[in-house]
């Protein structure tokens, strides 16, 4: 079905456009004002230039060197989260029971995490790790696993991942599930009387149907875990030390707890260009993934 | 559909996982302080309901909760309405910088709540709507609206082009087709976009906090005042979070079918 060209249809956008310009041009261009400027309080400023800029880029200096420490950690994060949730959500998904009220009652406890308020999520996280009254820390510790979050900083990690693992993977599951209903049952017999191996099955037939969905999973995956802060936040607050300080919750301080207000507007726009980036190349292989079903679909 | 071996196996540990957690939460709610901090029970020995007599007796502790559904609701609303006639226009249109616009809405989506939280709170200090639910309401528009745009653009393309000509032929006006036609057609689709719109302002925290101070304070920053110089009252803290997964467990329920579509932003 093809578009007609109809520039009326600009005044359809127009409220959108509207909202959406209110609540993010014009804070963005507070933000690049503020990225050229320094302050001493008193709102008085001090034009800065790309001081700012050179300083985030360089680590040698206290800002670049909190900026691209805490880069690196959340890129690590979002990799090692990526690396279990996408694999344990296609084997959630492919465990799904086939009818019944029991397809139900999965969908509904699978979606239940996400939909818990994400300072929540912390809590639940933080008093479920504790070693004095949370159920996971006592037991790890009682079977003799010296494990405590708040001044380890590998324990500290593997809760904060384990947490991420446990609010997003459903997220992946329902993707998968999703796009694992759409596969016609002709496909099945056709494969079962070719003697198909169960492998086979699922590399031949299923995995190619999740292509599309595996693909949005893995990019909003990774964009949402790139900006994470709250449960972290809640959990470790950053700690300890500054193990699980990432990139949003460095800016928060910056910007909120030390009022530097053009360090941190600076580190905004360069954090707001990564994300930026990785959001245009997601646009442009989904719309490419886009076009090139359409004919396949035709000789189908 | 075709599963692989073991499944049950699987699927019931992955569940006892997910649950565990929201277990021990609920668990503690019901404890009383002194069982939670001297022994380890795995179920409450001494049932009480102290703690949530607290947030249904306290204006402090209930308010907070009526906040939050304020914003929320006339997020969604605000939301829903601005995204009704967008999507139909991405949907069955094209026009001049359409890609670019679809772009940056969704750029939107992805913005980091951190980077737009100290411009937010100038410019709403600026325009007088500082520590108002119109604040929060607005200021989760820049996620919620690209969101609601890109699910009920998907919803719209599924009403076939046909039943725009013919209400056309038949004398309807744009805005009389769109409420008396298109609307009921997509109910489902405008069902699950106000279902995600709902939940993601519900579950954010960092701008409701920075753009609320007394008079709205969001119940999840209410949550954290209970530190205090006593130590942690800790089954508050737990009844307070039960209650905040309430409302997200009711309406999972009647959009159950469309959720998985509506995380794929209506592409699946």
């Amino acid at each position: 079905m093809d578009k007609t060209v109809n520039q009326k249809a600009w005044f359809l956008v127009l409220p959108v456009f509207l909202v959406v310009a209110f609540s993010a041009v014009l804070p963005l261009m507070t933000v690049v004002n503020y990225s050229m400027q320094d302050t001493f309080g008193n709102n008085q400023f001090f034009w800065n230039g790309v001081g700012w800029f050179k300083e985030l880029l360089d680590p040698s200096t206290d800002l670049g060197g909190r900026f691209l420490a805490s880069l690196g950690r959340n890129l690590f994060f979002s990799l090692v989260i990526l690396a279990i949730e996408v694999p344990l959500g296609i084997v959630v998904a492919l465990s799904m029971p086939r009818d019944g009220w029991t397809v139900a009652a999965c969908l509904v406890t699978l979606a239940l995490p996400l939909l818990i308020p994400w300072n929540v999520v912390g809590t639940i996280w933080q008093i479920f790790g504790r070693p004095d009254i949370g159920l996971l820390g006592y037991t790890l510790n009682a079977i003799g696993i010296d494990y405590n979050y708040v001044s380890n900083a590998v324990d500290a990690w593997i809760t904060v991942i384990v947490m991420d693992v446990w609010h997003w993977t459903s997220l992946v599951a329902l993707l998968c599930y999703a796009g694992l209903k759409s596969i016609p049952e002709a496909y099945y017999q056709a494969a079962q009387i070719d003697g198909a191996s169960r492998w086979a099955v699922f590399k031949a037939i299923q995995l190619p149907k999740m292509n599309r969905v595996l693909l949005i999973a893995v990019l909003l995956r990774f964009m949402d875990s790139f900006m994470i802060y709250t449960e972290p936040f809640v959990v470790t607050g950053g700690g300890p030390g500054n193990s699980t300080t990432f990139v949003s919750i460095e800016l928060v301080k910056i910007a909120l707890g030390q009022f530097d207000l053009g360090k941190a507007a600076a580190l905004s726009l360069v954090y707001n260009l990564i994300i930026l980036i990785v959001c245009w190349i997601f646009y442009t292989v989904m719309t490419n993934a886009g076009s090139e079903r359409k004919p396949q679909e035709g000789a189908a | 559909m075709h599963s692989i071996p073991g499944r049950r196996l699987i699927m019931g540990l992955f569940l006892i996982f997910l649950l565990l957690p929201i277990y021990w939460l609920v668990n503690m709610s019901f404890k009383t302080n002194a069982e939670i901090v001297s022994t380890m029970t795995l179920w409450p020995h001494t049932p009480t309901l102290q703690h949530y007599k607290r947030i249904f007796t306290d204006e402090s502790w209930y308010s907070g909760y009526i906040n939050s559904l304020e914003y929320v609701i006339l997020n969604t609303i605000i939301s829903i309405s601005v995204a009704l006639p967008a999507a139909y226009a991405f949907s069955r249109y094209r026009f001049l910088g359409d890609k670019h616009l679809f772009f940056w809405l969704l750029s939107n989506r992805m913005a980091p709540a951190a980077v737009y939280a100290l411009p937010f709170f100038n410019l709403y200090s600026a325009i007088g709507l500082f520590d108002t639910p119109w604040a929060v309401a607005l200021a989760h528009c820049i996620f919620n609206v690209p969101l609601a745009v890109w699910i009920l653009e998907g919803f719209v393309s599924g009403v076939p082009r046909e039943i725009d000509e013919t209400a056309f032929l038949d004398g309807y006006s744009f805005p009389r087709f769109f409420i008396r036609i298109l609307v009921p057609l997509i109910a489902s689709g405008i069902g699950v976009a106000a279902f995600f719109c709902f939940m993601f302002s519900w579950v954010e925290l960092l701008l409701a906090r920075t753009l609320t101070s007394v008079q709205t304070k969001p119940i999840a920053a209410i949550m954290t005042r209970t530190v205090s110089a006593a130590g942690m009252d800790w089954g508050l803290l737990a009844a307070a979070g039960v209650l905040t997964i309430i409302p997200g467990a009711l309406v999972i329920w009647f959009v159950r079918n469309y959720i998985a579509r509506g995380f794929a932003l209506g592409r699946v």
